[in-house]
């Protein structure tokens, strides 16, 4: 170790990897994956999540699982909850969308309006 | 780096290790893998959680689902339920956590809700074997501070002004100790941490080497740093396998970083670090002793003064500080003395481990503030005294210390309290225990670990403990006489003068505190030959109720010395001179109709 800036760039490195067993209340990706939700792919649309996430070692963000909204026909259903508890609802994902969506809404803050389930319905 | 959905934190101490946890470890892997979900999930070995008791512990997150005695058999369950399909498993969950619309925060159960955790804020939270988490979690800064900042003078001024105190039992001031040595004369000066922890029930140096080894080296190297020493030695006794192995671990890692050995942070300081191993000798926790040991001699304390700082490992000064002390330091860099300051209570600062053992039902570590009361420790963390007995005493600070009887359950937690109802600090040990405890046969279970670990060194110790524990069997075997407690009293205070060190001053004093608080006791075992709590087997009287006795025999078939004789269908009797106190009868009996007293 020859500098702070060094052990700074390890601790920057790792921090998104630890930031999840903390208390404080990160940005949630919640993933609908009931049998409704598997059924019509919410699983290659959760891997791609992960995929792209990690690929930009995003700090605060983690991914979880929910069961059936009870809107199944727009499967899959992806909600992006932030720290203030605001939701936004992305209805039939695909893995392609998935990664869109990380770069536009988690990067830089913009859901992306025609995936949502206001544009759908 | 790979993104992980989740991360699985499983507790790999010394207390989930001997319930089982690297079973559960293994059916995990397994059952990750069948599930195609080992890319998915991340498995943390971590260091204790604090709630022994409820092991082996698991922890999901981003949920923080924290699962409690957990199964070989219940991992599919966690697997299929929870990480694939997201439902967590609510009846395998801590009970406390579990509400009706999801689960509780475990910061709000009341085990951790009281807790501030300072030394053990990592325990649990990072994996021991992973330098990356540790410097994830703020690891490696204040070395990082000191170096490139702060003067030496400057750290110690910062250590003196936090107020900490020796975690060890004795309470000196650390910043003192540093300010001594950096003072001291020499051309090599050392540093060494005292992980010897000996008490019986202590495990809370275990625990911050297990959980957290890397807060013990970044303190060592810090304290090198103020002092002037760049060679430190860390005594651990050889009886802790798993903390041996994550510090050797922890070691390499920080020399592979360049956090050990030479120039580091690109400046001129060097420090590096070696691991000792104490065989098994109580008194190798004294630090004279210690120092002795470690240069390879027989475990002796030699005289104070010189003291260490000045005349330590090899004639050398020394600086040696407790592993919980050390564990303080890096974060009173990092926040500063005067947050520290704004912990515990005037004297005492900070917060203070204690491992929580006997008669409760919350068993294991706990960490709160300095001034917390037994009272909350005891009901609110530690959930109180199961099967509906009563408090009776707490044995704090091991066969040093004394006890603390149930009128004085309110006394706060700290140095000074302590020290004024006659018992102390301690290195934290803290036994609980109900009416079902013999005070005078404490005592003597103390006393035979001071007569077993006595070095031999001095008279007062070799000798006087010797004759304590048999005045002390003379009375549990009501052969005692009222002389014989005043003789025990006067013996107490002539080896607390002539004892030569810590272990030979201190014996005495689960004596003398009994002797304090539960005098009448000690009195019942002589006068009425009675032992109040049903412990002691010379005192203890088996008799057969005739009205219950139905006379089938059967306790007399279980006797092993023939001493119960009667007529079938009639009530039997137990010869007392032939009865040898085993209790087979009293088990054996269908009707309750044989009592002890």
């Amino acid at each position: 170790m020859k500098s702070l800036a060094e052990l700074e760039a390890i601790r920057q490195k790792m921090a998104s990897n630890v930031s999840m067993r903390k208390d404080d209340h990160a940005t949630r990706v919640v993933i609908g994956m009931a049998t409704c939700g598997i059924a019509a792919g919410a699983r290659p649309v959760m891997s791609a999540f992960i995929e792209e996430i990690g690929k930009r070692n995003l700090e605060h963000v983690s991914v979880v699982q929910t069961g059936c909204i009870g809107v199944c026909r727009l499967e899959p259903i992806v909600e992006i909850v932030n720290p203030d508890g605001e939701k936004v609802t992305y209805v039939k994902m695909t893995p392609e969308k998935a990664r869109q969506v990380v770069a536009e809404h988690l990067v830089n803050g913009r859901p992306i309006n025609e995936y949502t389930i206001g544009a759908a319905e | 780096m790979d993104m992980v959905r989740g991360h699985i934190l499983c507790c790999g101490g010394t207390g989930c290790t001997s319930s089982g946890c690297e079973a559960i470890i293994k059916e995990m892997e397994k059952q990750l893998a069948a599930y195609e979900l080992d890319k998915e999930f991340k498995i943390i070995k971590t260091g204790c959680f604090g709630l022994c008791a409820l092991g082996p512990i698991m922890v999901v997150y981003p949920e923080g689902a924290f699962y409690s005695r957990v199964k070989v058999e219940d991992v599919e369950e966690i697997v299929k339920e929870h990480l694939l399909k997201g439902r967590i498993v609510k009846h395998l969950l801590y009970e406390e956590t579990v509400e009706e619309n999801g689960i509780k925060s475990l910061n709000e159960t009341n085990f951790y809700a009281k807790q501030m955790r300072i030394a053990l804020r990592n325990c649990g939270v990072i994996d021991p074997e992973n330098i990356e988490e540790y410097i994830a979690a703020d690891g490696y800064k204040a070395l990082g501070k000191v170096l490139t900042e702060m003067t030496r003078e400057e750290v110690i001024d910062e250590i003196l002004k936090s107020g900490l105190r020796g975690r060890g039992g004795g309470g000196f001031p650390t910043g003192l100790k540093w300010k001594f040595t950096y003072a001291a004369e020499g051309d090599q000066k050392y540093v060494a941490c005292n992980a010897d922890e000996g008490d019986p029930g202590a495990f809370m140096d275990r625990s911050v080497l297990e959980g957290d080894p890397h807060t013990v080296i970044e303190a060592m190297a810090i304290a090198a740093y103020a002092i002037g020493a760049d060679k430190g030695f860390i005594y651990i006794r050889a009886e802790y396998p798993i903390a041996v192995d994550r510090l050797q671990i922890a070691i390499d890692q920080a020399r592979e970083y360049g956090l050990l050995g030479k120039n580091i942070f690109g400046t001129d300081f060097n420090f590096d670090l070696e691991i000792r191993l104490g065989a098994g000798a109580f008194v190798c926790g004294e630090e004279t002793a210690l120092m002795t040991s470690i240069e390879g001699k027989r475990g002796e304390p030699r005289p104070r003064p010189p003291f260490p700082a000045n005349k330590g490992l090899w004639q050398k000064p020394t600086m040696l500080n407790n592993v919980e002390t050390y564990a303080n330091i890096p974060v009173i860099i990092n926040k500063g003395a005067d947050w520290f300051n704004t912990i515990g209570t005037e004297k005492s600062k900070g917060t203070k481990v204690f491992a929580l053992g006997g008669k409760i039902h919350n068993t294991g570590l706990v960490e709160v503030p300095m001034g917390t009361t037994l009272r909350e420790i005891i009901e609110d963390i530690g959930g109180g005294i199961p099967n509906g007995k009563k408090f009776k005493a707490a044995q704090t600070g091991g066969p040093s210390g004394g006890c603390i009887p149930h009128s004085l359950i309110d006394t706060p937690i700290d140095y000074d309290s302590l020290m004024a109802i006659g018992s102390m600090m301690g290195s934290g040990g803290l036994i609980v225990m109900d009416e079902d405890n013999c005070m005078v046969d404490i005592a003597k279970f103390f006393l035979e670990f001071t007569v077993d670990e006595s070095c031999g060194m001095c008279a007062p110790c070799r000798i006087g403990t010797k004759r304590l524990l048999e005045l002390l069997k003379k009375i549990t075997d009501g052969k005692g006489t009222m002389e014989d407690i005043d003789k025990l009293e006067e013996l107490c205070y002539t080896i607390k003068n002539g004892a030569l060190c810590g272990l030979g001053q201190t014996a005495p004093n689960p004596v003398l505190s009994t002797l304090q608080y539960f005098r009448d006791e000690y009195v019942a075992h002589v006068q009425d030959k009675v032992c109040p709590a049903g412990v002691c087997k010379a005192l203890a009287r088996y008799t057969i109720v005739a009205d219950k006795c139905k006379g089938c025999s059967l306790c007399s078939r279980q006797c092993p010395v023939n001493a119960i004789s009667g007529k079938i269908k009639e009530p039997f009797v137990i010869d007392q001179d032939k009865c040898i106190k085993c209790g087979a009868c009293m088990d054996s009996c269908k009707f309750g109709a044989i009592i002890k007293n």
